[in-house]
């Protein structure tokens, strides 16, 4: 039984640089997978590869043992692939119900205003629905990214840092969230660089420097490996 | 041999004269990030210039070219790039392009009022007369320095670029324009300079082309398009590959010339004359490059546009459409039939104006064609079986929504600028090749029947402009329930983030498609529904530039908007009449709206718009304000007042009384306040409605002008008296600690954030 979302051997050359060199990642359902790293380790790289925003030199992404490699970003959405964004990317001039109801819609969602207003009040930001988009502050907008991705009915959720802008509050109950996403069957993919939330939440952690996967396993082992403590706190 | 070697020549010619324009649009979108719709027009207003000191006033060429090249051209582009452009970092593409479409707008009317067709002597070469023979063939010395140039600025901007501290600055503001500045250079000076001597290279090109096709606005200005066409070989970055572009353009220009006068090529295909063929081959060159570039990518980095994006409501949409019938007809009665046929005029560009909203506004598409799918419109209804019924109007508008889909499909892997680019490719495209056939065209107008409705004439103008409000309205209508559907919701999302978009699931393909068969529909609705004889011209390029101009300046993603930029249109014409030499200022209008844009992208209606939203609110308010419109139409019913002072009454009744009606009533201020402005707007009223206009004032355009004084003062000075909220200046939180010292909160606060305390 393979994992729901399978990154094989992907490498992305921009030029003569390697933002991602022979990357080997999986997310199952029913887990939260963190994906840490330094900046600049190529974990945004990664997640725009894994949605198809970005093609890869080589290495394949299959979904549910399904080759998705080739597929553009909205087929691959269609199958059941949902993220956020590092840097907010909401429907600005929409209100923050729209923004959640087109995602709802392009799912087929029967009742696509109920779903949108249900999946606000679940992340958090019901009240503020009528909301110009464009007028949100940073972590409510996190929040709402999170609420139209669930909008996509999606079997993986990637998420690009979202726990940055948020309060400590906040970041509680967004763990609180993610975990019960997993409890519910999903395949959670999380970029974050709030260690004390993925030490917390995650299954599995991926380490990521300089474009390699440095080192995987559960959020002990990680902490006491080698590499990583070189990478995060440089050469002994 | 001899004829081969003959075009050759003729073809590099106009391929160096392209390079030499091209690259000046090169160096500018790679300084500054934006695309020059005006350096045709600036080749355009040098050669004019150039002629002016050389031909008229009789001045030594060197002398004449040093100043307008070396002076005039550089101050030019520096004074554009410093007023106009510069404010326009942060702005969405839409607002860019229209900006410079503006300056384009501006400069043709700028030519047409300072230099009439009448008095424009010959333009010569250099050194006219004089002549090499190579190769058995006679090339004149213009053609050679024509070539010369091109050479002198491939290698001069080479050596600028790379060998210079300034080069190296403007290409590093490309690169990464607030890295630049951190690094001490000066990216607004290199932008500056990249203008300026943009504008020379537009100069020198355009004079080089005037005297190989003369001295003409148009041909001149369209340069542009060639420039384009080269640039793009180049996706708008690399110089050589864009002098390659300009020389394969020159090369094919030059053969086609040589195949049309050649007796084995047909005269007539299909029906049609092949005599355009040259004119439209930089617009088929610029379609095919554009076609084959690479897939756009999605990136990220949505813009965060401040723009205010209201959904449109129902109550207010229908209230909105009824009062345009309403007003309509009760305005035409009291129109003259020549009033009459304005209004109707400018209700057509109107509809026309209201496909801008879907695709533009909505989708965030920048059409450059609307009156070419309008033009479609009405040729096609002129020229079927049933024309005039019903159904006829119905299949004009299918087939040209249809061609609408299909001239998008090739043009849907594009984005923004180069989309933009492609509609006007496609516009002069239908100009040249099917607009200005004889056959098409007859004479250079068709006859497009009026529509027959049982009970109805639409011969009749009073009958025809009620309609046209009618049909307006409905458009609208079926505008708002696209944008209240889930299509329309699609679209303001693609425009908003076509990252995001694809990563919910949505087909931007689709959604564009659609975006743009909806708008190619409502655009033959206005091509076939403005009825009697119609001339190609109404239809041409040059007529949509304005149009695109005034919505963007309304509002485009507002139906208000596109009301607005269609009526202003329609009116700027009006005001021609004001006093005849004073007509070419309106010439410079709409170029000017378009430039104005820079300060307040999102369209003056809204803000209008925002005065009304009180009145909506406040019942009472309502019943005065049509109370007061149903007795300005009954006093002129009557006789009491001229037809002239109820247009000036209900203007500034609706548009200066009716605004603060809210405050008046049921204010703040106090009520001695109230009462003292609302006897003053009162008095404005007696003089609006009780002085007889029509005798006072002999232009309509006077009167039009008197309106907008009279609102202008009246409406902004009542609100100000009665506002009563104090106003205290927004404290900006970046300054806390420098104009005031911290609060212990503000202390503990900032702690927090950097972590210094839990």
């Amino acid at each position: 039984m393979s994992a729901t979302l399978e990154v094989t051997g992907v490498s992305v050359h921009f030029g003569g640089v390697t933002a991602v060199d022979d990357a080997h990642i999986s997310a199952d359902a029913g887990s939260v997978t963190g994906l840490i790293g330094p900046n600049g380790a190529g974990k945004t790289t990664l997640f725009n590869v894994i949605t198809g925003v970005q093609p890869a030199t080589t290495g394949t992404v299959t979904l549910e043992g399904t080759d998705i490699s080739r597929l553009p970003t909205f087929r691959r959405a269609r199958l059941g692939m949902a993220r956020t964004f590092q840097r907010l990317e909401l429907f600005w001039t929409l209100s923050v119900l729209d923004n959640v109801l087109v995602a709802a819609e392009q799912a087929g969602d029967p009742t696509p205003a109920e779903t949108a207003q249900r999946l606000l009040e679940r992340v958090g930001v019901g009240q503020l629905a009528g909301e110009q988009a464009g007028s949100l502050p940073t972590g409510s907008a996190r929040l709402v990214e999170v609420a139209r991705a669930l909008a996509c009915e999606p079997k993986v959720l990637l998420l690009d840092e979202p726990a940055s802008g948020l309060d400590e509050t906040e970041t509680r109950q967004l763990g609180v969230l993610l975990r019960s996403l997993a409890g519910e069957g999903l395949a959670v993919l999380l970029v974050e660089h709030d260690m004390s939330l993925v030490m917390e939440i995650c299954d599995t952690v991926s380490v990521l420097d300089l474009g390699r996967v440095i080192a995987s396993g559960t959020p002990a082992e990680v902490r006491a490996h080698p590499m990583v403590i070189e990478a995060y706190l440089g050469a002994a | 041999m001899q004829q081969l070697i003959a075009y050759t020549i003729i073809g590099l010619t106009t391929g160096a004269i392209y390079a030499v324009a091209a690259s000046g649009l090169v160096v500018t979108y790679t300084t500054s990030g934006i695309f020059n719709f005006a350096h045709g027009a600036t080749g355009m207003l040098a050669a004019f210039t150039y002629w002016q000191f050389r031909y008229a006033w009789g001045w030594p060429a060197p002398l004449a070219l040093l100043l307008v090249l070396g002076v005039i051209a550089p101050l030019f582009g520096a004074l554009v790039e410093r007023v106009v452009l510069r404010n326009l970092r942060d702005t969405a593409e839409v607002v860019k392009v229209t900006v410079t479409v503006g300056l384009t707008v501006a400069m043709i009317g700028l030519a047409t009022w300072l230099w009439p067709p009448a008095n424009r002597e010959r333009f010569k070469g250099f050194f006219d007369g004089n002549s090499v023979e190579i190769f058995g063939v006679n090339v004149s010395w213009h053609k050679l320095i024509a070539f010369g140039c091109a050479i002198a600025v491939a290698v001069g901007l080479r050596l600028v670029l790379y060998k210079t501290r300034l080069g190296i600055a403007m290409r590093a503001a490309v690169d990464d324009r607030n890295l630049a500045e951190l690094n001490g250079a000066r990216p607004g000076f290199a932008s500056m300079v990249a203008w300026a001597g943009s504008a020379s290279l537009a100069g020198l090109a355009g004079i080089l082309l005037a005297a190989e096709v003369g001295l003409n606005i148009v041909p001149l200005t369209l340069l542009v398009v060639s420039a384009y066409s080269a640039a793009i070989v180049g996706r708008l970055r690399s110089l050589p590959w864009t002098f390659v572009g300009a020389l394969i353009l020159g090369l094919l220009e030059a053969y086609t010339l040589w195949a049309n006068g050649s007796s084995w090529f047909p005269r007539e295909i299909g029906g049609f004359s092949t005599s355009g063929l040259r004119g439209a081959l930089p617009t088929i060159f610029l379609f095919v490059v554009l076609i084959a570039l690479p897939q756009a990518r999605l990136r990220a980095g949505a813009v965060r546009i401040r723009e205010r994006a209201v959904v449109p409501s129902w109550s207010m949409s229908l209230l909105g459409t009824g009062l345009l019938i309403a007003f309509v007809a009760s305005l035409v009665g009291l129109l003259t039939r020549a009033n009459t046929l304005q209004l109707s005029n400018g209700l057509v560009l109107a509809i026309a104006a209201l496909s801008l909203v879907p695709l533009t506004g909505y989708a965030g598409q920048l059409s450059l064609a609307p009156l070419t799918f309008a033009g479609l419109g009405a040729v096609i209804m002129a020229k079927l079986p049933w024309n005039g019924s019903v159904l006829a109007l119905l299949v004009t508008v299918a087939i040209v929504a249809a061609i609408g889909a299909l001239v998008a499909l090739p043009a849907l892997r594009l984005q923004g600028i180069y989309l933009a680019l492609a509609t006007g490719a496609f516009a002069i495209m239908v100009t040249v090749l099917i607009f200005n056939q004889s056959n098409v065209f007859t004479n250079g107008a068709v006859d497009v029947p009026p529509l027959q409705i049982p009970g109805l004439d639409l011969a009749d103008p009073a009958q025809k402009a009620i309609f046209l409000s009618v049909a307006f309205s409905a458009l609208a209508l079926v505008v708002v329930t696209v944008r209240r559907s889930r299509l329309g919701r699609r679209m303001v999302a693609m425009k908003d983030s076509p990252l995001a978009g694809a990563t919910v699931g949505m087909n931007l393909t689709g959604t564009k498609l659609a975006a743009f068969a909806l708008s190619a529909g409502i655009a033959a609705f206005a091509g076939a529904l403005n009825t009697g004889k119609v001339t190609a011209d109404l239809y041409s390029f040059d007529q949509s530039l304005p149009l695109v101009l005034l919505v963007v300046v309304g509002g485009v993603s507002a139906i208000s908007g596109a009301l607005f930029g269609g009526v202003l249109l329609g009116a700027n014409a009006l005001l021609a009449t004001i006093v005849p030499t004073l007509s070419n200022v309106t010439k410079v209008l709409p170029g000017l709206a378009g430039i104005s844009l820079g300060r307040n992208p999102d369209g003056a209606v809204p803000q209008i718009e925002e005065n009304f939203a009180p009145v909506g609110r406040h019942l009472p308010s309502i019943v005065i304000a049509i109370a007061g419109a149903v007795v300005l139409r009954l006093l002129t019913g009557l006789g009491v007042i001229g037809n002239w002072s109820f247009a000036v009454g209900l203007a500034v009744w609706v548009l200066a009384v009716v605004p603060n009606l809210p405050a008046l009533l049921a204010g703040s201020a106090e009520l001695g306040r109230r009462f003292a402005v609302g006897m003053g707007l009162l008095g404005v009223m007696g003089v609006a409605a009780g002085l007889d206009w029509a005798t006072l004032l002999n232009a309509s355009g006077w009167r039009l002008l008197m309106i907008v004084v009279i609102v202008a003062v009246a409406g902004p000075a009542a609100r100000s008296a009665l506002d009563t909220t104090v106003r205290t200046p927004a404290v900006s939180p970046d300054l806390i600690g420098i104009d005031r010292p911290f609060t212990p909160a503000e202390i503990l606060e900032a702690e927090r954030a950097v972590g210094a305390v839990r």
